[in-house]
């Protein structure tokens, strides 16, 4: 199977699953409108959403410098600090970090970039036991399924199928369905493993270069405790998660909170600047930051491109995305789902890979009409279709570039530009089209599977401007 | 901007060959109100439907054909948000870089969608002399987002008294056109257009209303498909019947 056909089987999937279609609408509607009541005030949202976007600039305009402050602060901080260039360079990493301090056992705060090196897979491979403990992905543990959602992992399930798997997985707890009985479960389940656990692994939102502090934001306390109780704290982060200074942080946690759920602040805001120091009676005795690059600083060699990069993870892009609401993330088949997904996974995997995402939007522009920091993600969507099927474009951008070119498909654009792009013929193609209009085809494999068949009029605009009177230069 | 004493209508492909007579509406509309109306014979499309697709080269072939339909200074009306936004926000892109850069730009600065030209330059006054109707409003992903001008057809059929709105649920959510996205990627427009239909349908509308001859080929497909009784008409149109007297 081709990517394409892969991609096609996964939303057929997924659209003839009722069950999972209205979850993902209920739960669509729901945060949308949370979103919309944190901002009443539009141009207030404007001028936010310009700041936010200068300081994601200004961090990206100078990133090299800004890693090497971070990198430094960091190192005086107590914070050790690794570099990772691909997925598997990362996974070897952190295992050698939990090898080297004799850890056998990791909770897992949430994090998209170890989705991205599939991090639990290796770690459980070479015998390490993890366990995350953000519930939804906690859910999604136990269902082996990767999260659908960015920042709502398990958003495509609803209470009663997470009820059965908390029967099957814990089946000493009396069944219920009601969501706080079933939080409670995971809680007292998880309570024990957070104080049990050699080292937790966490994400981080934002890493600031002017004081070495990363900034966790979360709603469960998962995070914080798994950064705090055990005795080493791994972070895990992509290098574009750098921003120059701490004033930088709340504008962009702002934005953040009230994009992504609705809150106007998280329950919890966590800023990790250095391990337990001596007389401390808490927090870990070894902090460790590794950034990942993966295929990030090859974005960054691209002008119009590079606005991939700003993303803050807020998920507000799927949340208001047609496509999405009607298939879910797991349909996208990448770690990242949703429009943001379908810009950045074609330029980190290839568009030989993955390029066939492009075509799972409408343009309709939703997405880039509330992303907190401007990304034009249509415009992006729309360059990275132009990569897709031309392989003349500069080298060294996009990799893949070209590979979705069919010649059949180039030759029906080309045979249209050829009759659209001289008049005379135009007028000929459609004058034919009008008169031969009782010979338009009625059934239109895949439109007329939904739709009936447009028919050309009997007489063009051309023509009735003429009948009527109207000038024609 | 003062109303021109000229202007440039700019069919669509789409409306040219498929629905001539929401285009002639609307030059009637513009005529009707004073303004010359030229329409120029060698037009043909706007290059959207190859630029979505990727296929760049094409689209400026097509796009850089229109350039000499438009000579004079005359604004360049549209009745179409997806073709208008095209030409006003793409064509700088498209043509950036070429010899007739400059001539594109021109060109983009001058167009406008046609009920944002109806409203903000004409300040055309309606009557209604229609019986009254309920209408539900589909407005193009491109009026609302890329052109901005989604409540200048709110603002048009306010003017008649007759006529009355009927909100339908998601009613900023795309329909599923989206061009080659319908053909591409079927099944989601399809699920997508059955949501927009269905919205639509039960408001209980006797119209639909929209300023995009794009969408309504789609939603009054799916709707002739679904065998609905739910008509679907371009604005023009709309705005002609009911400010026509009816003949005796």
């Amino acid at each position: 199977m081709n990517q394409q056909q892969a991609l096609h089987h996964r939303i057929d999937k997924a659209l003839n699953n009722p069950q999972l279609r209205r979850n993902f609408r209920t739960a669509m509607d729901g945060i949308r409108e949370r979103r919309a009541d944190q901002f009443p005030d539009d141009s207030k949202l404007q001028a936010l959403r310009e700041q936010a976007r200068a300081i994601r600039n200004n961090a990206l305009g100078r990133q090299a410098e800004l890693l090497e402050r971070l990198e430094a602060k960091l190192i005086s901080n107590g914070i050790q600090v690794h570099w990772a260039e691909t997925p598997e360079q990362a996974n070897a990493l952190i295992h050698k970090i939990l090898h080297t301090a004799n850890a056998h056992s990791v909770v897992k705060g949430k994090s998209m970039v170890s989705e991205e090196t599939e991090l639990n897979d290796y770690l459980e491979e070479r015998g390490i036991e993890v366990i995350e403990s953000d519930l939804g992905e906690y859910i999604l543990q136990m269902a082996k399924e990767p999260p659908s959602h960015i920042v709502a992992p398990a958003i495509h399930k609803n209470r009663f199928e997470v009820a059965d798997l908390f029967r099957e997985f814990h089946p000493d707890q009396p069944y219920t369905d009601d969501i706080d009985e079933l939080t409670g479960t995971a809680r007292r389940v998880l309570r024990e493993k957070f104080a049990n656990a050699d080292a937790g692994i966490s994400g981080v939102n934002f890493a600031v270069a002017e004081t070495g502090t990363l900034c966790l934001v979360e709603n469960e306390g998962n995070g914080r405790l798994s950064t705090t109780a055990p005795r080493i704290h791994i972070a895990i982060t992509g290098i574009e998660k750098v921003v120059e200074k701490l004033a930088d942080v709340p504008p962009l946690l702002d934005i953040l909170t009230k994009s992504a759920t609705g809150q106007p602040i998280t329950t919890y805001f966590n800023m990790i600047s250095r391990p337990r120091q001596p007389g401390e009676k808490d927090g870990p005795e070894q902090v460790h930051l590794v950034l990942l690059d993966n295929g990030r600083s090859r974005i960054r060699y691209d002008d119009e491109l590079l606005d991939t990069l700003r993303c803050i993870r807020c998920g507000a892009c799927m949340n208001h995305c047609p496509v999405y609401v009607h298939v879910g993330g797991h349909a996208y088949g990448t770690t990242y789902p949703g429009p943001i997904g379908v810009v950045l996974e074609p330029q980190r995997l290839g568009i030989d890979q993955v390029g066939s995402l492009t075509s799972a939007c409408s343009l309709c522009g939703a997405c880039g009409e509330v992303c907190p920091v401007k990304i034009p993600l249509p415009k992006l969507i729309n360059r990275l279709r132009a990569e897709a099927v031309d392989a003349k474009r500069e080298a060294d951008s996009v990799p893949g570039q070209g590979s979705l070119r069919t010649p059949g498909e180039a030759m029906a654009w080309k045979v249209w530009s050829g009759i659209y792009g001289t008049p005379r013929l135009y007028r000929t193609f459609t004058w034919l089209a009008t008169r031969l209009r009782r010979l338009a085809p009625s059934r239109l494999k895949p439109w007329t599977q939904y739709r009936s068949a447009p028919k050309p009029a009997a007489h063009s605009l051309a023509e009735l401007a003429r009948q009527e009177g109207f000038d024609h230069e | 901007m003062s109303p021109p004493t000229t202007i440039y209508f700019f069919g669509t492909c789409l409306i040219d060959l498929i629905y001539p007579k929401a285009g002639l509406a609307g030059m009637q509309l513009i005529r009707n109100a004073g303004v010359r109306v030229i329409y120029p014979e060698k037009q043909s499309c706007c290059g959207q439907p190859a630029f979505n697709s990727g296929y760049r080269d094409e689209a400026l072939r097509v796009a850089r054909a229109q350039l000499a339909c438009f000579p004079e200074d005359y604004p360049v009306i549209v009745p179409s948000g997806s073709c208008a936004g095209m030409i006003k926000h793409h064509w700088p892109e498209l043509f950036a870089g070429q010899p007739d850069e400059q001539r594109a730009q021109a060109v983009a600065r001058r167009t406008f969608e046609l009920t944002e030209f109806l409203v903000d330059v004409l300040d055309l006054q309606l009557t209604d002399l229609g019986e009254p109707i309920q209408v539900a409003i589909h407005t193009s992903c491109s009026a609302r987002r890329e052109m901005q001008v989604a409540d200048r057809i709110d603002s048009l059929i306010a003017h008649l008294s007759n006529v009355e709105v009927l909100e339908h649920a998601h009613k900023t959510e795309c329909c599923g056109f989206g061009g080659t996205f319908a053909v591409k990627q079927a099944e989601v427009s399809g699920a997508m257009v059955e949501a927009k239909s269905n919205a639509l349908h039960e408001t209980g509308a006797q119209r639909v209303i929209s300023q995009d001859c794009g969408c309504l080929m789609n939603i009054g497909g799916a709707l002739e498909k679904q065998k609905r009784n739910l008509p679907t008409q371009h604005i023009a149109e709309f705005l002609l019947e009911r400010t026509r007297a009816a003949k005796a």
